[in-house]
């Protein structure tokens, strides 16, 4: 992206102008770009789509009426939100109040400058680009404490609670998982992570070795409840706690809340991807030679394939799962994953001193056992649908 | 146990404090001195022979004619598989009577309610305030002699008649 | 509103008064606990009631006998037929009225039909509040199917009205009964569709597994009835031991709680008896069909019901426990008194001395897994 930008300046394109200036109008702008033309539509469509995969998961439809196969519900909710009256309960801290949501979204959205799209789609490259998206997510942590406090509501403070004290604790495990990978590639840039991975399922770091295929489940598990998802998504538990942190939030406040969990969804399928399943790489085929363009396109659509796979998968997991307690939620995380993210975390290290070709053998071994765990599961989900007695729907459109 | 034997019995051990069996009727009851009735409870709770782990129903009958309030009480023993039926009869400008919340625990929430719906002192009670109704209630419904408040919290409880509300 | 505060070790800190209710989304029907929390600690629970009083048993003193049938099915609406069944039987057992032998099997078969809808309302409900929602929805599904067939039989979906003193307001047709055997063939494998999906499940296991465990004793001694009392491992069922209606020529199982996980009266065994009644109503329905005589659905009863004086008090085993109803008859054609006694009235009771010392988050499945609705309570 600075390429670019130097390029234009080169060609005398902003005469006159300082070069700080012009950095920072296109980063403005580059911004905006990708918030409005990426992020809006991609929150709003994972909304639409957890609502229509939950309901024909539960023999339901889900929203279908607006646009083609209700793909717009997302925008008739985002108006009808901003129609609303705003109101701020006279008995709370109304600056605080006000500022959560805003908090809680701009820790989510400031990721998407490292999110690599494509080997030349991304915002900013910094070298340190991992380490960035660990320390942004933790500004939830600080908004979701506002708005229980704020909102002066014993409910809310205690959803405020839940949830600190739950993102917290699942920055270890989630941060060790990263580690292990940060030392596998040697360098905590995203791109150079995904460079230093292949196209193929066996040159991906999920592969790689056993530990790394621990660490992405911890990884995924840690970032689902730093998400606060089911089944860690006892900040918000609509049955115990009425809505959480979020009771006394109506309109488009309570909407930006809900933004920044679905856009969080495809953060953390995003980081998963990059990290673990190779990135944008795609095979080497001879048509992508003489265009980059075409090139470029199939990079984007690996990447977010991939990524969104991951999201489809949380939805799945939301659907079947039932609720962890707290206090099991903070057992399962200090007694459990922490010591078996370390033992991931040496683990790894431990491989890194093997010669190239074991480790080959071993990434071509632990693929075989993953590809063997995926066809035992498509079996039993086959037994499950033949088992089913009610009428399944497999068309997804109704 | 035959309700007969166990009327039988019960004179036998408590001479003056039960009176009035009737074994004809469907449901055969015995009439019980209000003085007597934890001792009795206790008495059929555990003893070998009678066995009544449970309070099935502890409800009240109000009778204006003969101006008293009945007091009954329905035990059940699921070992033995009998039941009995004791009755307690309580003057009713005053109606008093011990609690039988030590001896089942269920009757904490059976007395509250007839406590709240007919007026009736459980003495000894832990917590005797009204279950059903707000507490600033007036009035005890389930009386035969009830008549409603004027108004409740501003309130009022009167339904126009139905001419009026048509000419309105 | 006083708080207590304790000073520990320096800290201080103050128990924090939280009002669960009567607004909430997971209290069943509108009920209210006053909780008093030390963070998520609960020390004290009590249980505040009346939201839902309706004034049923003095309404009973004004009605005539036919009348008050409709009455009784708002006692317990989720439950609708049972009262409806332990009305009718406490009236004709004071009046000496028969019921025709088809009115006592089509009066089995709607209950066991609304036994098994009550239960999958009951798990389902359960299942959310622990923060399952599939499982909530597909025993709805099923659910819609037992509606459709309410509706067939007496033209209601949940406040049926349908049985009447002396035996039943409609007969089920052949068709119906066609319908019947199908829906029991069908839900026959759901059942176990639904513990692979929620019973099987470890979290919820481990939500549930020596939670609020309810004794012997104390179970005795509150007074629970119902899948709460089987559920602490006493054998007790009305069906069973005091026998009505045709069940003594049913052949069914009463099942108990075995503590296959966690403690002996644990929420997950009163949870595992309710889905395992749900199997035994499917097999009492399967031998009703079969062995439904022909005759007439409905005895002749008088239209002014006058009853000799005298009491009753008739037992039914309701899907959340011995309901029963004390009907006092003097002569008249109105009831002199009558008085529902459900089983979530005494459940409620024992919320209070569970709830200590336990989480919020396990008031929720306490509350869930003793199965409390509010209209039984309030009446």
């Amino acid at each position: 992206m600075q390429a670019f930008i130097d390029q234009l300046i080169k060609d005398g394109a902003f005469a006159g102008v300082p070069k700080e200036v012009v950095y920072a109008i296109a980063m403005v702008v580059v911004a905006l770009v990708v918030l409005s033309a990426f992020v809006a539509p991609l929150a709003g469509v994972t909304s639409w789509l957890e609502r229509r995969v939950w309901a024909r998961m539960q023999s339901r439809v889900g929203p279908n009426r607006v646009g083609p196969q209700g793909i717009l519900q997302w925008l008739a909710d985002g108006i009808k939100n901003l129609l609303k009256e705003d109101l701020i309960p006279s008995a709370s801290d109304a600056k605080l109040f006000s500022l959560a949501p805003y908090i809680v979204f701009m820790g989510f959205l400031c990721t998407f400058v490292v999110i690599p799209f494509g080997a030349n789609l991304i915002v900013a490259d910094l070298n340190i680009g991992i380490l960035y998206i660990l320390a942004v997510t933790s500004l939830v942590v600080v908004g979701i404490l506002m708005a229980g406090w704020a909102s002066n509501n014993k409910w809310s403070l205690l959803g405020g609670m839940r949830s600190a004290a739950q993102i917290v604790s699942y920055e270890i495990p989630a941060g060790l998982s990263i580690l292990t990978i940060i030392f596998l590639a040697g360098t905590m840039s995203m791109q150079g992570i995904i460079k230093a991975q292949g196209w193929a399922p066996w040159d991906w770091f999920l592969f790689d070795n056993p530990f790394t295929f621990a660490a992405f489940f911890l990884y995924f598990t840690a970032a689902l409840a730093e998400g606060n998802r089911t089944p860690f998504d006892i900040p918000e538990a609509e049955s115990e706690l009425v809505a959480g942190y979020v009771t006394e939030y109506s309109g488009m406040r309570f909407l930006f809340f809900f933004f920044a969990e679905w856009g969080n969804l495809y953060v953390i399928g995003a980081v998963a991807t990059t990290l673990f399943l190779g990135g944008w790489q795609v095979p080497p085929l001879p048509i992508f030679d003489n265009s980059p363009v075409l090139l470029g396109i199939a990079q984007f659509v690996t990447f977010f394939l991939k990524a969104y796979a991951w999201v489809f998968i949380a939805m799945w997991v939301r659907a079947t799962l039932p609720r962890v307690r707290v206090d099991q939620l903070m057992g399962l995380c200090w007694k459990y994953m922490v010591p078996l993210s370390f033992v991931c975390l040496l683990g790894t290290i431990g491989f890194m001193f093997m010669p190239a070709d074991g480790r080959r053998i071993f990434g071509i071994i632990t693929f075989g056992f993953a590809l063997a765990t995926m066809i035992n599961f498509f079996r039993r989900v086959v037994f499950q649908i033949r088992a089913a007695k009610p009428e399944l729907y497999f068309k997804p459109q109704i | 146990m035959d309700s007969k034997e166990i009327y039988a019995s019960l004179e036998k051990l408590f001479p003056a404090k039960v009176s009035d069996f009737k074994g004809d009727v469907m449901e055969p009851y015995l009439t019980v001195d209000s003085a007597a009735i934890v001792e009795i409870c206790r008495f059929l709770r555990n003893s070998p022979g009678y066995r009544f782990e449970v309070l099935s129903d502890l409800t009240a009958l109000d009778w204006p004619k003969e101006e008293k309030i009945q007091i009954v009480y329905h035990l059940f023993s699921y070992s033995q598989n009998h039941q009995i039926v004791l009755k307690v009869d309580l003057p009713r400008d005053n109606p008093k009577i011990a609690t039988l919340e030590e001896v089942w625990k269920v009757a904490n929430w059976f007395e509250r309610e007839v406590y709240d719906l007919f007026g009736v002192i459980f003495e000894g009670h832990s917590d005797l305030r009204r279950i059903m109704l707000p507490e600033d209630w007036v009035g005890h419904p389930l009386r035969k002699d009830y008549v409603e408040q004027e108004e409740y919290d501003g309130i009022s409880t009167q339904r126009a008649p139905l001419v009026e509300k048509l000419l309105r | 509103m006083n708080e207590t505060a304790q000073e520990q070790g320096g800290f201080y800190t103050e128990d924090m008064t939280i009002s669960v209710g009567p607004q909430h989304p997971s209290t069943h029907g509108v009920l209210r606990f006053v909780v008093k929390t030390d963070g998520e600690v609960i020390s004290e629970a009590i249980p505040d009631v009346g939201y839902l009083h309706r004034s049923i048993e003095k309404i009973g003193e004004k009605v005539t006998y036919h009348g008050y049938v409709p009455y009784t099915d708002r006692a317990d609406y989720l439950a609708a037929m049972f009262a409806n069944q332990a009305f009718c039987m406490a009236a004709e057992r004071l009046a000496g009225t028969e019921v025709t032998r088809r009115g006592e099997f089509c009066r089995v078969i709607a209950c066991e039909l609304n036994r098994i809808a009550s239960h999958l309302i009951s798990v389902g409900t359960f299942g959310q509040d622990i923060g399952a929602m599939t499982p909530f929805v597909h025993a709805l599904r099923e659910r819609e199917t037992i509606n459709n067939l309410m509706e067939e039989i007496c033209g209601a979906r949940l406040t049926y009205n349908y049985i009447r003193i002396g035996g039943v307001g409609y007969d089920i047709l052949p068709e119906t009964c066609t319908k019947i055997t199908d829906f029991v063939d069908h839900f026959e494998p759901i059942v176990s569709e639904f513990n692979r999906l929620l019973s099987g499940n470890k979290i919820f296991i481990e939500r549930l597994a020596g939670v609020a465990v309810v004794s012997k004793e104390d179970a005795l001694s509150y007074n629970l009835v119902g899948p709460n009392l089987r559920g602490s491992g006493i054998k007790w069922d009305i069906r069973r031991d005091i026998p009505y209606s045709v069940y003594p020529e049913l052949d069914f199982d009463v099942p108990i709680g075995t503590a296959h996980v966690g403690a002996l009266g644990d929420s997950f065994d009163r949870y595992w008896v309710r889905i395992r009644e749900m199997q035994e109503s499917v097999n009492i329905l399967r031998q009703c069909l079969k062995m439904m005589p022909k005759g007439p659905a409905i005895s002749k009863v008088p239209r002014k019901f006058r009853p000799p004086v005298g009491e009753c008090y008739a037992r039914v085993e309701a899907p959340r426990g011995d309901m029963g109803f004390y009907v006092v008859s003097d002569g008249s054609e109105y009831p002199y008194r009558v008085r529902i006694r459900t089983g979530s009235y005494t459940a409620m009771s024992i919320i209070d001395k569970l709830s200590k010392g336990i989480m919020l988050a396990d008031l929720i499945a306490l509350i869930g897994s003793l199965d409390v609705d509010a209209p039984e309570i309030d009446r």
